[in-house]
């Protein structure tokens, strides 16, 4: 049977993994090569690495670190943030990289998933969707360039129809980030999560908001998602993925041995 | 290049891009590996790799311009197609509704995956979708020496929506809404439907197997 994965994601800033609170206040966790070697160990599915600077800077980046990574690690990995075009999907993906992650530049230019998705094939087009709940409207949001405060703008696209858009446009993954729940560790927005499920029917990848072991049960069980993605808590050792997968297996989520 | 530093392996320079994760898998198994488009080079590496993602269209398209198809076809050491190289060695691809033909080195063929008589459920309440992403098991693992060591409970990372049927030229199973090829071969022609370069412990067994077969 097709197992649930189990996501660690390490934001990126020049080659070290730093986490926010809330997409704010960067500390530095450590290297990345390590980092991800030890997740690789513990038994991650999966890796993303997302350059956290990338998308709201513009500016190129010293990526020689995917190709690092790429020699170390024996599970897919997936790089997020700066990625705008052909050609920079191209470079990552020859570094190694099995998937990218497009975000903001995918709303500036929706044509750029077809694109990808045509030259590369569907399985690495990843759309990545900064969500946030609107308390007055009621509304679920996409934003852009979340990843710097000043420039972080919400965008003309409601949650719902964004899915629906990149998934006709031919992605291949969603990974859905609730920006309200992100860092805090309050649990998933199951609601919200169910809400896509209910219109994705591509891969859903959970993230934003894991706190307990209990939370991720709860985001397979209740909202069906392929993955869970989570940083502090792996990072900051709340959660330990070996602990994480064995009491998952209990609970009767499929998982990886 | 001298005459130590031989390949051992040497992977069909196809011009798809993710052509390092393997390279760098086959190495980290101690092997000396190269990435070639050059026929002397190809035909005397001891293993030859045909990996690809994309379309078999674009992929077939590709293989046609570069003039590989009577290379490869004309290969006798052991060949391996992994993912979508692995359905470039079959009589044809249904991808997107275009029929294209293929390598024609097994013969089989390759179409959607059927998910439309699961009922949308697996056992555990769990809906399916494609692609078919992530770690599964396989079942009916034939005794061939390429899955020396591989059990039903080992995983392997897949990424597809397109198949290959169960055959007589089936090494293992996979069941994803329907039973299908994780592996298939046929003489000297190897494919495997996951990517053993991205499948940890299990797929640097398969391919070390691989690198070891008589």
């Amino acid at each position: 049977m097709l197992a649930k994965r189990i996501i660690p994601c390490l934001d990126v800033r020049d080659g070290m993994v730093v986490k926010g609170v809330k997409f704010r206040n960067h500390e530095i966790i450590g290297d990345i090569v390590p980092l991800a070697q030890q997740y690789a160990e513990q038994g991650a599915d999966e890796l993303v690495f997302y350059d956290i600077t990338a998308s709201a800077d513009g500016r190129t980046l010293d990526r020689s670190w995917v190709e690092r990574i790429a020699k170390v690690i024996d599970i897919p990995f997936c790089v997020a943030g700066g990625i705008k075009s052909e050609a920079d999907a191209q470079k990552m993906l020859s570094m190694g990289a099995d998937k990218i992650s497009i975000n903001s530049p995918a709303l500036s230019d929706p044509s750029l998933i077809n694109r990808l998705n045509r030259q590369f094939g569907q399985q690495c087009v990843v759309i990545g969707i900064d969500s946030y709940f609107d308390d007055e409207t009621g509304q679920y949001q996409v934003y852009q360039f979340t990843g710097d405060e000043s420039k972080s703008s919400k965008t003309r696209w409601q949650t719902i129809d964004w899915v629906q858009e990149v998934q006709s446009r031919g992605a291949g993954e969603i990974v859905l980030n609730v920006m309200n729940q992100d860092g805090v560790r309050q649990g998933y927005d199951i609601e919200q999560l169910s809400m896509v499920r209910d219109v994705a029917n591509i891969p859903l990848i959970a993230s934003g908001g894991a706190g307990t072991m209990a939370h991720f049960s709860e985001v397979f069980k209740q909202a069906d998602v392929d993955g869970a993605l989570a940083a502090s808590v792996f990072h900051k050792g709340i959660i330990g993925i070996q602990d994480l997968k064995q009491y998952l297996r209990e609970q009767q989520v499929p998982m990886r041995s | 290049m001298s005459q130590e530093q031989a390949y051992q392996a040497l992977i069909i320079d196809t011009g798809c891009a993710n052509i390092n994760s393997l390279k760098f898998a086959i190495e980290r198994l101690g092997y000396v590996v190269g990435v070639s488009r050059d026929e002397a080079k190809i035909k005397q590496a001891p293993r030859v790799f045909l990996p690809g993602v994309g379309s078999a269209e674009f992929a077939m398209q590709g293989i046609n311009e570069l003039e590989l198809k009577q290379l490869i076809t004309s290969l006798t050491q052991p060949v391996l197609g992994i993912c979508l190289g692995m359905q470039l060695l079959t009589r044809q691809s249904f991808e997107n509704g275009v029929q294209t033909d293929c390598l024609n080195l097994i013969d089989t063929e390759v179409n959607g995956i059927d998910i439309s008589g699961v009922n949308d459920m697996q056992s555990n309440g769990s809906g399916l979708r494609l692609p078919h992403m992530g770690w599964n098991t396989l079942s009916n693992i034939s005794d061939n020496p390429l899955f020396t060591g591989i059990g039903e409970d080992d995983y392997f990372y897949f990424v597809h929506s397109y198949c290959a049927p169960v055959s007589e030229h089936t090494l293992a199973q996979c069941q994803y809404g329907q039973s299908f090829s994780a592996s298939i071969y046929q003489n000297n022609f190897y494919g495997v439907q996951f990517h053993p370069e991205r499948s940890g412990i299990s797929g640097a067994r398969l391919l070390q197997n691989f690198m070891e077969l008589v």
